[in-house]
């Protein structure tokens, strides 16, 4: 006789679309946002492009290239114009370039989405490394040495660190070019450097809940029945002290999507950072809506997904949806 | 007649936790087929022995001298890699607390296939089929069910019977079961202990059973060493032992101890003309279940406590008794029925109106964490003192000093924290504390329950005391009838929120009317105790 995990599988799917309502409504909520922060602001990127005097352009000229850009005036007609295009792909011209915006989405993006992924694998692989490291390493001093990394890591600026790593693994070693290379191995060593601080907090705090974990009675209770501690470790306490980290790599994820500047300067890539950054000091209001958007996008969808992994690892969460509870009498 | 071997042989065992000695020089043995129960009361070193057999003691406790042999092999000399192989094998452990001994992410069904894993050579399927068979035998009702649920899906007697499925597993000649039913209902515990002794005489395999509850010791062991401050005060054949204790620790502890030595207070007196200090009638309380659907956690409860007198309600975990407390405090609106104190309708104002409460207090069960850790024990009680009189600081500390006189506390405690004092004394703050706000109604959630008996005792001293000079009325809610017994002098007995039986305390304990009150009786352990004193 096999029990389904989801005993109730209305109650999962009403938790699946409830979960996933949200994130609709937050992104909804992200789009407004940055729409009206972006017409309160003063300035406009028409002026900014148009009204240089060595263009020689008249003041007509002008408002016809901003009703251009713009459709209307009026702010009401232009948002709910402007969320029914986004709606169907289509996120308007840059003022700047002249370009649609999914143009130069469609070569930033891919570049940014590699060097986040290839970062959050690497960062995953570090906190795992860690854990392991500071529970089982033979010796005391070994274990708290790898203990005190994650702090040394968050210490770190992301650009030294970044130059370090070019210094030592491409000019000294030879191992990786910085230039000139493939679309993959261009993001392996900024995935490095990004790795490192994004790993940090999730180390840290998943070495915190070990140590919980490590104090419950079931854990004690395994050993007595002959497992090693090397078994009790992957197989209870790991288990049972991943889910803060989790959540915790959600956020990272949606960080380095929508915040790779830094990194994407450093080792000179043209992703969404690049792209943000000339947008902003350019104000063009069409791309950084884009950004802004696919940022909140990537948050919501992180944290959307570690929402719905959760109940996989922890039965209890599991069950809470279903009403009543299921205990019964000895 | 010569004694077989022994399974476990302790020889002058010392543990060091840093400087400090917890266990000095224990010896005692475990024979085949029996029980050895090591009793004492908290900080007597029985729970390190436990662990210094099983070679699993924290970092910090070193073992200075002594052997410790199991079946003629010494587990002091074995590496980690033996013991490895012999814990499981050759020791089942039964922990303490079934509520957090299993793993809360793994189905029951791998974590029984766990021990087989370790030890034997079984593929899926039959480690599977094993499991099942195990589950089947420790009594779980539905072991397929049961394979495949999670320990939260569980009671937890159910969870205690999964925990001696593994222990019993590969039929180990040596069970050490760490106060195996101290988390367990009493006809829960009793269902559990009978389980054990049956898998001992099917297996013939020795037991060694650490508890802090003497009747336990008394109705289930054949060798009983009893132990204080890290020392044996008294070791012998159960029968002899309890029968002639020769060592005053052991006197006391079974003058102490509620099952063995029922005190029963003196039929009171109580002035018929006066209004009872608290009138219950027809109390039923619903519930909210996460579908937002109600449903009654308590029905038609009634009883009336007279002024200066002790009501003692009894039910086991899940029967409504803490529904009711919240009730009586006014945390909860009852949906209908009624509760009068002093006469006056408690929920007959307007809602969230404490004022039919102010002559009521609550004390709660465990002692450390019903005081904040970061206050001293002076602002602890100087706290309710601020809040229910408008006077200055000189005579607050007169009273705080007062108040440390009635609960017998010396004043040099005033600047202590709750971490740096024990668990009575704990208590006596908490009752201090209740006492400040001047209250004729005190009611006592499980108040003595995390105590040692001879702790216990003196508090339950204390109350009677206080009752006597105070003319305080108590709600008494307990699961623990012998304790119940010595103070109450009306008891309602809860069950599934209802009450199954109203009336004196005597009568009840002498003729139960409802079959379940039979049960619970019979349940309760060393019921014959008391007829050896």
């Amino acid at each position: 006789m096999n029990v389904s995990h989801f005993p109730e599988r209305r109650g999962f799917a009403g938790h699946f679309l409830v979960q996933v309502g949200r994130a609709l409504l937050i992104l909804w909520g992200a789009f407004t946002l940055t729409f009206i922060l972006l017409q309160m602001m003063p300035g406009d990127a028409v002026m900014i492009r148009f009204m240089d005097p060595e263009l020689g352009l008249s003041p007509e000229q002008i408002e016809t290239m901003r009703v251009l850009y713009s459709g209307s005036s009026n702010p009401v007609f232009q948002y709910f114009h402007t969320l029914w295009q986004v709606l169907h792909g289509n996120f308007g011209y840059s003022v700047q370039l002249g370009v649609p915006v999914g143009k130069l989405l469609s070569t930033a993006l891919p570049v940014t989405l590699r060097l986040a992924g290839v970062g959050f694998l690497l960062s995953l692989v570090w906190t795992l490394a860690i854990a392991v490291g500071a529970s089982l390493l033979p010796l005391r001093a070994l274990r708290q040495a790898v203990h005190a990394l994650p702090g040394l890591w968050s210490a770190i600026p992301l650009y030294w660190s970044g130059i370090l790593i070019i210094q030592v693994l491409s000019f000294r070693l030879h191992l990786l070019p910085v230039v000139g290379v493939g679309a993959w191995e261009g993001v392996l060593l900024p995935g490095l450097a990004v790795s490192l601080p994004v790993a940090a907090p999730q180390a840290k705090l998943l070495l915190q809940q070990i140590e919980e974990t490590e104090r419950l009675p079931f854990v004690m209770a395994s050993r007595t029945r002959g497992a090693s501690r090397v078994s009790v470790f992957f197989r209870h306490i790991l288990p049972n002290s991943v889910i803060p980290s989790l959540t915790m790599a959600g956020l990272s994820l949606g960080e380095l999507i929508a915040g790779a500047i830094v990194t994407e300067t450093v080792f000179g890539l043209n992703g969404l950072g690049q792209m943000t950054r000339d947008a902003v000091s350019g104000q063009d209001v069409a791309v950084l809506q884009a950004v802004v958007l696919i940022g909140a996008a990537g948050f919501v969808g992180a944290n959307l997904a570690v929402d719905l992994l959760i109940p996989l690892i922890d039965p209890t969460l599991r069950m809470s949806h279903r009403i009543g509870g299921g205990k019964s009498g000895s | 007649m010569t004694s077989p071997a022994p399974v476990l042989d302790v020889n002058d065992l010392a543990i060091f936790y840093g400087d400090r000695i917890a266990v000095n020089g224990i010896s005692f043995t475990a024979l085949p087929g029996k029980t050895t129960a090591l009793i004492g009361e908290s900080g007597s070193g029985k729970s390190t022995i436990a662990k210094a057999v099983i070679r699993l003691l924290p970092p910090s406790a070193r073992i200075d001298r002594g052997s410790i042999t199991l079946n003629g092999q010494s587990l002091l000399a074995a590496s980690s890699r033996t013991l490895n192989t012999i814990r499981g094998r050759q020791i089942g452990f039964i922990p303490q607390d079934p509520g957090s001994s299993l793993d809360p992410c793994i189905p029951i069904g791998r974590q029984v296939g766990e021990i087989l894993r370790l030890h034997t050579s079984e593929g899926r399927q039959e480690r599977r089929d094993h499991a099942l068979t195990l589950l089947e035998k420790v009594g779980l009702p539905d072991p397929g069910r049961c394979f495949s649920q999670f320990p939260h899906e569980l009671s937890g007697g159910m969870k205690q019977r999964v925990l001696i499925a593994i222990a019993v597993a590969l039929a180990p000649g040596l069970i050490i079961a760490d106060e195996p039913t101290s988390a367990l209902d009493v006809t829960v515990q009793r269902q559990i202990l009978d389980l054990l002794d049956r898998l001992r005489e099917e297996n013939g395999c020795s037991v060694l059973m650490i508890t802090h509850d003497l009747a336990i010791a008394r109705d289930r062991a054949h060798d009983v060493v009893v132990m204080q401050h890290g020392v044996v005060a008294e070791r012998g054949l159960s029968d002899s032992l309890f029968s002639a204790p020769h060592s005053p620790y052991t006197r006391r502890l079974l003058r102490d101890s509620p099952a063995f030595h029922p005190r029963i207070p003196p039929a009171r007196k109580v002035a018929p003309a006066q209004v009872p200090a608290l009138e219950v009638s027809n109390l039923t309380i619903t519930h909210r279940t996460h579908g937002g659907r109600t449903s009654p956690t308590v029905r038609n409860v009634s009883f009336t406590v007279q002024r200066g007198t002790t009501h003692g309600i009894i039910g086991e975990s899940g029967s409504g008794k803490t529904t009711i407390l919240r009730c009586l405090m006014g945390l909860i609106a009852p949906i209908s029925g009624s509760v009068r104190i002093h006469g006056a309708d408690a929920f007959g104002g307007r809602p969230g109106d404490r004022g039919p409460f102010r002559s009521m207090q609550l004390v709660y069960q465990n002692p450390w964490s019903s005081l904040d850790p970061r206050l001293t024990v002076r602002r602890i009680i100087e706290e309710p003192l601020r809040n229910h009189f408008d006077e200055n600081r000189s005579w607050r500390l007169q009273r705080i000093h007062t108040l440390l006189e009635r609960v017998h506390l010396k004043p040099d405690i005033l600047e202590r924290y709750p971490s740096d004092i024990s668990g009575g004394q704990c208590q006596r703050v908490a009752l201090a504390r209740a006492l400040a706000a001047e209250p004729d109604i005190l009611v006592l959630d499980e108040f003595v329950s995390a105590l040692d008996v001879t702790v216990q005792a003196r508090i339950l001293e204390l109350l009677t005391e206080l009752q006597n000079d105070l003319g305080l009325t108590f709600v008494f809610v307990s699961h623990d009838l012998a304790v119940v017994r010595q103070i109450s002098d009306t008891l309602s007995i809860i069950r599934h929120g209802q009450q199954e039986e109203y009336g004196r305390a005597e009568s009840i304990f002498s003729h139960p009317a409802s079959d379940y009150t039979r049960t619970l009786l019979q349940a309760i352990p060393g019921k014959s105790a008391s007829d050896c004193l």
